[in-house]
């Protein structure tokens, strides 16, 4: 009996719970998928490209990459900053900053949303000197820039750190004995050490940022046309009952969820790429060898 | 010593910590002044009144579901990516990935359309006189997809690194696979196990997105606290949305502390194992 095998390895109980698995997981995690792609396209394709035609979705859609363009950038240099701060050098109170990283990934994001409102909102603390300088912050695109900062931040320093602290600085040493400069050392030897991970950290951050809803619907104001991201148009035309629109937006959004899942499978077989794709309030709860939680 | 060699420490400190400052600290401390600003005696009406109480009851009870529910689908879809190897397996393992892949609202329609009457599930379940959509069932399915993967993803690491030794010393000794299951590998997956619910809850209890389309929102029945925070915003009634959002603050950082907590411990359990 022993020598069966380990424990489960039993053919019924493995074919049982290999039924289960791949059953729950078509049923609960890819038929979303598959009900998008259906209602999209279910009045044809053209009724599809006329929808994403549509003048308010188009803008949407150049809102959303605007904000991408802007937010992702940003935040891949203060992960870059971050990392290099935390996995180079050690200092006290190293735990309350990665602590402090973590933040926006425990708060919700209405919260997040909320508290940029009393930031920058005519009732917010800074709110008499915006009002006094004339500066409009919230429910303009700026605030859509950033919640969406706040949302995304630890995205690229939470690919880095990990990494960047298994890696060692022995490299880095070498460089700077041999002559080199500070800047020299980390684009000719920590950046090719890093690029994948980079990479990945800014393909996270990215989906995140154009998919964010609740945040950016308590800051944006939701003035149509001119303050809609795609997912607020999502709910927009789905609130106005029309179906193929908001299927047709949301499927644009789908389409770079998979694309977004289809890197993750590409750079991992260059390794040193984290395993999930979002959001825990813990960075090493993934407990492999790696110690990241991604 | 010899890692001051490295330059580039107060300029990258410096930015990092004006930024977070600027980003995260600022805004947090925005929204707990607001919040302070109120009487205590104000604060505690708006944040105990019947409406409020009702959201907590909600959203605890939808997540406690949600959790229970990604407990044991996530423990069972762990098991069969770690233990079992069959055609499609990378492909299973890269959709766990889908729920924080997939923007909320997106996911938050695609369910509603999914359950709603007319809709593939919805049809089925009908004829039963079950209803998801617009129910608190339908806020339980939707933080349970927004929170699958947790669950996964922590069992999956510790379950690989689980010696075979363990098991064959007990199976040896006569134990069923059951028994051994039960007895020894359970408790060894556990710290992991309890950390993928705390990450899993806790998303839960924030969820937006995906939830108000399919809850319904109807005040005492299915709306969720981070929805009443929203609609107190938008009636500029601002007192209500900082005590309301205060207080998601505090479930929030509450449960910050116990993810933190059982990691710690998780960190030890796997030393000692």
């Amino acid at each position: 009996m022993a020598a069966a095998g380990r424990v489960g390895d039993g053919p019924l109980l493995r074919r049982i719970l290999i039924a289960v698995a791949v059953t729950g997981t078509l049923v609960f995690l890819l038929a979303p998928i598959a009900v998008i792609g259906a209602l999209a396209l279910g009045s044809g394709i053209g009724a599809f490209l006329d929808a994403i035609a549509q003048p308010e979705t188009l803008h949407a859609i150049g809102l959303t990459v605007l904000t991408a363009v802007v937010v992702v950038p940003i935040n891949v240099v203060f992960g870059i900053c971050a990392a290099w701060a935390i996995a180079k050098f050690s200092f006290p109170g190293k735990r309350l900053l990665l602590t402090l990283i973590e933040i926006p990934f425990s708060v919700s994001p209405i919260v997040a949303g909320v508290m940029y409102i009393f930031l920058y909102g005519a009732q917010g603390l800074f709110g008499p000197w915006l009002q006094e300088a004339g500066v409009q912050v919230m429910f303009t695109v700026w605030a859509i820039f950033l919640v969406s900062l706040f949302v995304t931040c630890p995205f690229v320093a939470r690919e880095l750190i990990p990494l960047m602290q298994a890696q060692g600085s022995e490299e880095e040493e070498a460089a700077l004995t041999l002559g080199a400069s500070g800047f020299q050392t980390f684009v000719r030897v920590t950046l090719p050490n890093i690029k994948w991970a980079l990479l990945y950290g800014a393909i996270l951050c990215n989906a995140r940022v154009m998919g964010e809803f609740g945040a950016v619907s308590v800051v944006s104001g939701n003035v149509r046309g001119q303050t809609n991201t795609l997912p607020l148009q999502v709910e927009l035309l789905y609130n106005s009952y029309n179906t193929v629109g908001a299927f047709a937006a949301a499927s644009t959004l789908a389409v770079l969820a998979l694309l977004t899942l289809g890197a993750k499978l590409l750079l991992e077989r260059h390794g040193h790429v984290g395993e999930a794709l979002d959001a825990a309030p813990v960075p090493s709860t993934r407990l492999s060898l790696a110690g990241d939680r991604a | 010593m010899k890692r001051h060699v490295l330059p580039g420490f107060s300029l990258t400190m410096g930015l990092t910590l004006l930024y977070l400052v600027l980003i995260v600290l600022l805004p947090l401390s925005a929204l707990i002044l607001k919040a302070a600003s109120l009487e205590a005696a104000d604060y505690w009406r708006i944040v105990s009144s019947q409406r409020a109480v009702a959201t907590y009851r909600v959203t605890l009870t939808a997540a406690a579901w949600a959790t229970l529910f990604n407990a044991v689908f996530g423990l069972t879809l762990a098991w069969v990516l770690v233990r079992y190897s069959f055609p499609g397996k990378r492909l299973l393992d890269a959709v766990v990935d889908l729920p924080f892949a997939l923007p909320t609202a997106v996911a938050g329609v695609a369910l509603t359309a999914l359950f709603a009457q007319t809709g593939w599930y919805g049809r089925l379940l009908a004829p039963l006189g079950i209803s998801v959509a617009y129910t608190p069932v339908g806020i339980a399915v939707a933080m349970a997809f927004t929170s699958a993967p947790f669950v996964v993803r922590t069992i999956q690491p510790v379950l690989e690194d689980l010696r075979p030794e363990v098991e064959e010393a007990a199976q040896s000794l006569g134990a069923s696979d059951l028994q051994v299951f039960a007895r020894v590998i359970f408790p060894l997956i556990f710290p992991a196990f309890l950390a993928g619910c705390a990450l899993a809850f806790a998303r839960s209890l924030g969820e937006f997105g995906a939830i108000v389309f399919i809850a319904g929102n109807l005040p005492f029945r299915t709306e969720i606290t981070a929805l009443l925070a929203y609609i107190r915003l938008d009636e500029f009634d601002y007192p209500a949305a900082a005590a309301v959002a205060s207080v998601m603050l505090g479930a929030a950082f509450v449960m910050l502390l116990v993810t933190n907590s059982i990691q710690f411990w998780v960190q030890r359990h796997s030393e000692r194992a």
